[in-house]
């Protein structure tokens, strides 16, 4: 069992990403990460888990979610109807004790990785409820007057995408890194661990004109990675040829599929207005 | 050293903490630096700052203080090192083993000491060799050589790309803000303004009405359920935009976004100085795509609580002349629609952007403040509560 993460064979991680990574999982704090979307933020855990060769459990927070359904649930319901109904399971209140996701990590016989996905989701005061247990790793549990502890202080991956601010008292308890958009030469190496027989000539091309859209004023949702890679197995699946993304004059062309590139009809309005202009001003 | 760095930081305005401070000690102790300065840069980002916002001050206070530290070197010697020490002379090319035998001296703080100590020792220009500073040696000081936690002094490039200077690019420097963004405050401000009703499916225990339920039930239970409790408060935000407006575009921003993600309900129209007969809705085709405000007014029931957004600072004639309008030929006066509006919503407030000791010197906020009954409040967390308490007054 290795302790340091380098990445994977299908995750390419920054330099600065590992290092946040192995502060973390060396001094056992949670690591909130955020980043635009698309980035891989919960791919991220995924791949911790599996290069650490750890469980992995995963929490993932909605806007209903509540910071105790994450510890247990103390079924009320059904204790009263199976009290009615004269269940003998009924004598022993741990069998309405439903367990969260953090409480099966706590119990885990290896030191495992949670993730907690989207954390800003939830209502406003879900961090502040999670400090002491992020903090001391353990928890009461009233109805069964016991304290549960964790075995092994989990490796904690909280993301994040900045719907809500969080507040300082559980940032203090986090560590923090921001996964920025990679840079051309960071994305070749992610395509290429995705697509590994991409022809050169269409991954060329294919980032050429990505990274041009990404550039255009206005937008109101560029497309991330998870898009491109999208739009790749889309490409691959057509048997697009690189010429095709290539138009003569390098700009007027609407590229093939663009639909897996931008997802919202004033950005595709906005991209066919600027390529009219484009042509126009061109003739 | 380290206490400076963090002194700095916090002279610097990053939000960090004793915790953090010690975190980093930990880490260090814990040899999670691998006494390489990026990667001690790296950790030292991880650990103390928490918001990428601060990433840019961060790489500057980085910058500031590892160039402070060769100032102080300056200090010490009087005079520069002798750039000549640095020129290019020599290649120097290892092979991958004789890369790996080059140990590390332990530590960043060690090797700032040592690069000290070394200057204090050497004397003259150096050139190749383990030791001492110069150009294209093994020694962790100097430029153009090979040493894997080297410090770079005056080389142009980084050559073995491992060198130092990552924060010099300062790649976060759009997200850095100043004007602490505050949408957590307004949210919590935001908050007084709740009415919780239950709509929607049954599918919460209604306890009361259980118990009563099974014991009218003479004992056996009779479930009750109910639907959840969610806040029902409904919001008409009409925002002035364009003007002298563009002097508070980032609070009222920052409003729209906490309203956002806090009302349910929430419906929003934009308008230019103030309300005649028409608003809209997307501030790109405003002159095309116009909405009658009698339409808004019949669409939205007068539950809805009506909030204007707007520093009302204008010429009075726009407010009570009919045709004052900058923009068009309004037929009415301002204040006739803003009194139809207020008749439509009885629960209205006016949030002004403008500091409140500044509005009884512009003619325009008194007279809007008439039209209001005195409901304007200053566009500030406290205004923003004080509102939020009228609107929910009876």
């Amino acid at each position: 069992m290795t302790t340091r993460f380098t990445g994977t064979d299908r995750y390419v991680a920054t330099d600065d990403l590992k290092t946040a990574v192995n502060a973390a999982v060396t001094l056992a704090r949670p690591l909130l990460i955020k980043g635009e979307p698309g980035t891989g933020k919960t791919q991220l855990a995924q791949e911790i888990a599996r290069s650490l060769e750890r469980p992995l459990y995963e929490w993932h927070v909605k806007s209903t979610t509540k910071a105790q359904q994450g510890l247990y649930e103390y079924d009320a319901v059904s204790r009263l109807r199976d009290s009615q109904l004269g269940d003998a399971r009924v004598h022993d209140i741990r069998n309405y004790i439903v367990k969260g996701r953090l409480w099966e990590a706590f119990e885990s016989e290896v030191q495992p990785v949670l993730l907690i996905d989207e954390i800003d989701k939830a209502d406003i005061e879900f961090p502040n409820d999670l400090l002491r247990e992020l903090d001391r790793m353990e928890f009461y549990v009233y109805e069964t007057r016991e304290l549960v502890q964790a075995r092994h202080r989990p490796i904690i991956v909280i993301t994040s995408n900045n719907e809500k601010e969080l507040p300082d008292a559980f940032l203090r308890r986090c560590f923090f890194h921001y996964i920025r958009f990679p840079d051309e030469e960071t994305m070749r190496r992610i395509v290429e661990v995705h697509f590994p027989r991409l022809k050169q000539e269409l991954l060329k091309e294919a980032l050429e004109s990505f990274y041009k859209i990404r550039e255009m004023p206005g937008l109101k949702k560029k497309p991330s990675t998870s898009e491109l890679l999208d739009w790749l197995k889309l490409l691959l699946a057509e048997d697009v040829p690189p010429e095709a993304l290539r138009a003569a004059d390098g700009k007027s062309a609407i590229p093939p599929l663009y639909g897996a590139l931008l997802k919202n009809e004033q950005d595709v309005h906005l991209f066919e207005q600027l390529v009219f202009l484009n042509r126009r001003a061109n003739r | 050293m380290l206490i400076r760095f963090f002194l700095m930081l916090r002279e610097a305005g990053l939000p960090v903490g004793l915790t953090e401070f010690l975190a980093l000690q930990e880490a260090l102790k814990a040899g999670l630096a691998d006494y390489s300065v990026d990667e001690f840069y790296a950790l030292g980002r991880t650990i103390l700052v928490k918001d990428e916002r601060h990433y840019d001050r961060y790489d500057r206070v980085f910058a500031a203080h590892f160039q402070g530290l060769q100032d102080a070197f300056e200090a010490l010697f009087g005079k520069e090192i002798p750039a000549e020490w640095l020129r290019r002379q020599a290649e120097l090319s290892l092979s991958e083993e004789e890369r790996k035998k080059i140990e590390s001296l332990g530590g960043f703080e060690a090797l700032m000491q040592a690069l000290k100590e070394r200057l204090e020792e050497q004397k003259g220009r150096h050139q190749g060799g383990n030791r001492m500073i110069g150009t294209a040696g093994r020694s962790p000081f100097g430029a153009h050589g090979y040493n894997p936690e080297g410090v770079r002094i005056g080389q142009e490039g980084s050559r073995h790309r491992r060198a130092v200077k990552v924060w010099d690019r300062r790649e976060f420097r759009n997200l850095d803000d100043t004007a602490e963004l505050g949408t957590r405050n307004v949210k919590l401000a935001l908050r007084r303004l709740r009415k919780f009703a239950r709509e929607g499916a049954a599918d919460q225990l209604d306890l009361d009405g259980t118990i009563d339920a099974t014991a009218r039930n003479g004992g056996m239970l009779d479930l009750k359920l109910q639907p959840e409790r969610h806040n029902a408060v409904k919001v008409l935000l009409f925002l002035d935009v364009g003007g002298s407006m563009d002097d508070h575009v980032k609070v009222c921003q920052e409003l729209f976004a906490a309203a956002r993600t806090e009302f349910k309900h929430l419906e929003y129209y934009y308008f230019h100085n103030f309300v005649y007969e028409t608003v809209w809705k997307d501030n790109r085709r405003r002159h095309a795509e116009r909405i009658p405000t009698t339409q808004v007014m019949r669409t939205y029931g007068p539950d809805y609580r009506l909030v204007f957004v707007g520093d009302a600072t204008m010429g009075p004639y726009e407010i009570i002349q009919p045709g004052g309008s900058v923009e068009h030929w309004n037929e009415e006066a301002g204040s006739v629609w803003m009194q139809r509006l207020r008749q439509a919503y009885p629960k209205n407030v006016w949030l002004n952007p403008e500091p409140e000791d500044r509005w009884p010197w512009v003619p325009s906020v008194k007279l809007t403040r008439e039209l209001l009954e005195d409901r304007m409040y200053p566009l500030t967390l406290e205004g923003i509560d004080r509102a939020m308490r009228a609107l929910n007054a009876k």
